[in-house]
């Protein structure tokens, strides 16, 4: 029999993926592996076939292909020429991309916490095991609780979902929170466009989620803990949910897990469509089954959390790195990166670039590498202008700032975010006006309504900048700038949470970087 | 056998979760899912079994998108309008699959920010199943008796 792997990542189905394996399914000598996706998506469906020398991979497979593939998968086999491969594969033949391990895509990368992304069964526990799972649980389990918080103090990790909180404090602070009962939450809200590694970490590495909460649960006490995944992630929940129900069978979860007296479950909660659940008081009023509003800190959801009992609420990715963190150590981890941001930042290349994909490496790369170097340019073939970073609320960088290293200060002090690590690349054709008016108006569609800034600033957000750009005299002009700056200025203030707080960004970032688009001279000024 | 109403039917989804902390949410994704949307009278029977005041359902109910208060109609087309499918022409897609669809009045087009499918857009779904580098031409052949 021979292995193939086909992706059953949602974005490698997205462009057929599942039309491939059902085409490879069923031909002789064939066994077809449902694997996570390597990140790698512009080459997607990716179809890996296991020969004596390892693992190598066909780009961008159709079901019309298949007959090729096999032929081309039997050359590889006997050490024959492949038809595909070289820069222009024979018509009917898919791309032949050699071993991905040693695709220079690949090797520049820093793969702690995706490591098994593509590589793995994402329903196979032992497939998890033969690939590093579980090691750091099990050696957790042999520490004291306040031994594996130290160890995540030392590591240097930071909450993974865009404020960048140590993780190890915030355990250290649950862990001394009042009473018996605690919780983990995961938040996989993922509504920020231009991310999908919490989605792609679920769906092709589940059980590293699963490890990573019961070593937190460990570390701090709790007993229950509830993965919150939006609804737009089918596949996620089903993967999650499957995993879950896999790893209470095989003694990873459940009353008394892996015989260390730990007793420790997981449910996965489903969102319903509201952006604002991301933020963590949202998302634990939700889970409360009450409306995703927005809750006023103190008390901060490490004391006074889930049913107000003291809650880790930590990011997909931040939970995800912390078994390789048990399992190496955490001088290990901390050995990456730069500064204060220790370890790996899981960065997501998407909109108008070439090659597109989740790209692991230690935080300090600029973003320049991460656009022109791994992302390849624009897929337009433009001129990049822009490039977003950090989600809606990050601001729009503009291509001559692209060497400003992505971590957290230094974003910071060059006026930008680097939130949960999403860059949304845009061509020269972009209208950045537009792009403000639409931060506005999304603010405004998925504001929560708690508090005044954000749910009617935003709509004033809309109606000043269409004023604005619409044009008028000069003096009215410089009147809705201005307006248009207060309104910023009272949002950030004034708002409760991010949502409200960091939707001027965008904003200030189009106005400062791109006033020719609404009208402006240079310098800012109505012109 | 007496006919189980809707009521009941409800009644009953709602008590399977009841035990759970935080059932109100689960419960109303698997009303929907049972009978295509939350209507007047499933609010009062999940109220009731939940012990939960009418308007504090209605109030939950109200505030996600994903709840409706009527069913869809036959087919459901949503495409992204997050920035990273926008940056790949969202936009023109949405209008030109409102414009191919506007006479249609069994097929609802909504728009919805992300799918995760960001290095792939411009996203959207077709009654559920996701799309990468969409075309209003690849929604009308994904609609069944359609090919626009």
């Amino acid at each position: 029999m021979t292995r193939f792997f086909v992706p059953g990542d949602a974005a490698a189905v997205s462009v057929g993926a599942d039309e491939v394996a059902a085409a490879l399914t069923g031909q002789p000598g064939v066994e077809v592996v449902r694997t996570g996706s390597r990140g790698m998506l512009w080459l997607e469906p990716l179809v890996e076939v296991a020969t004596a020398d390892g693992r190598v991979g066909f780009a961008n497979v159709t079901p019309g292909q298949v007959g090729a593939l096999l032929a081309d998968a039997a050359s590889v086999y006997s050490r024959q020429p492949i038809a595909s491969a070289g820069p222009a594969p024979e018509a009917g033949h898919p791309a032949y991309l050699g071993p991905l391990d040693e695709h220079p895509w690949m090797t520049r990368q820093a793969r702690l916490t995706t490591a098994r992304l593509g590589v793995i069964d994402p329903a196979d526990p032992d497939d998890y095991a033969r690939h590093g799972g579980w090691i750091g649980l099990r050696r957790a389990l042999g520490m004291a609780p306040e031994a594996v918080v130290e160890e995540v103090v030392a590591s240097g990790l930071r909450g993974r979902g865009g404020a960048g909180f140590p993780a190890g404090v915030k355990w250290r602070t649950v862990a001394g929170g009042p009473g018996p009962l605690k919780f983990v939450t995961i938040n996989a809200d993922e509504g920020d466009s231009g991310t999908f590694a919490d989605r792609m970490l679920m769906e092709g590495d589940p059980f590293a989620l699963i490890e990573g909460m019961a070593i937190t649960a460990w570390a701090v006490g709790a007993s229950e803990g509830y993965v919150f995944i939006r609804s737009e992630y089918p596949h996620a929940i089903a993967t999650m949910r499957r995993a879950i129900e896999t790893a209470r069978t095989g003694g990873w979860l459940g009353p008394d897990v892996l015989g260390s007296g730990l007793a420790f479950d997981v449910e996965v909660r489903v969102g319903a469509g509201a952006y604002i659940c991301g933020e963590e008081t949202s998302m634990l009023s939700t889970i409360e089954g009450r409306r995703g509003e927005v809750r006023a800190k103190p008390p901060i959801p490490a004391l006074s959390g889930l049913f107000g009992r003291p809650t880790v609420v930590n990011n997909v990715l931040t939970v995800a790195a912390v078994p390789s963190i048990l399992a190496d150590g955490p001088e290990a981890y901390a050995a990456h990166g730069v500064d204060r941001s220790r370890g790996t930042q899981v960065f997501q290349l998407a909109g108008n670039v070439a090659r597109g994909g989740l790209v692991e490496v230690d935080f300090g790369i600029t973003l320049r590498d991460l656009v022109e170097g791994f992302g390849g340019g624009t897929r337009s073939g433009r001129p990049v202008r822009a490039v977003q970073v950090g989600g809606p609320l990050g601001a729009y960088v503009p291509a001559d700032r692209l060497d400003v290293p992505l971590a957290y200060e230094a974003m910071a002090d060059a006026g930008f975010m680097l939130g949960h690590g999403g860059v949304v690349v845009f061509d020269d054709t972009v209208d950045m006006g537009r792009m403000a008016r639409f931060a506005m108006e999304f603010c405004a569609k998925e504001s929560c309504g708690k508090c005044t800034p954000c749910r009617i600033g935003s709509q004033r957000g809309v109606e000043t900048i269409d004023r604005l750009v619409a044009g008028g005299t000069e003096s009215d002009r410089r009147a809705n700038l201005a307006l248009l700056q207060d309104l910023c200025t009272t949002m950030e203030r004034g708002s409760l949470c991010a949502m409200g707080g960091l939707t001027p960004m965008p904003v200030r970032s189009a106005l400062t970087y791109f006033p020719e688009d609404f009208g402006l001279s240079a310098d800012g000024e109505p012109r | 056998m007496v006919e189980m109403t809707r009521a009941d039917a409800v009644r009953e989804i709602a008590a399977g979760y009841a035990a759970q902390r935080g059932p109100l949410l689960p419960v109303l994704h698997a009303v929907q899912d049972r009978f295509g949307a939350i209507e007047r009278g499933d609010l009062v029977a999940v109220a009731d079994v939940l012990n939960l005041s009418i308007a504090d359902v209605h109030g939950v109910m109200t505030f996600f998108h994903d709840f409706r208060a009527a069913p869809p109609p036959t087919h459901v087309v949503a495409i992204c309008r997050g920035e990273a499918c926008q940056s790949v022409g969202a936009e023109r897609l949405m209008a030109d699959v409102r414009a191919d669809l506007q006479e249609a009045s069994d097929v609802e087009v909504h728009e919805v920010f992300c799918l995760g499918n960001c290095a792939l857009g411009p996203s959207g779904t077709v009654d559920g199943r996701l799309f990468g580098h969409l075309t209003a031409s690849r929604v009308g052949a994904s609609l069944p008796g359609r090919s626009s």
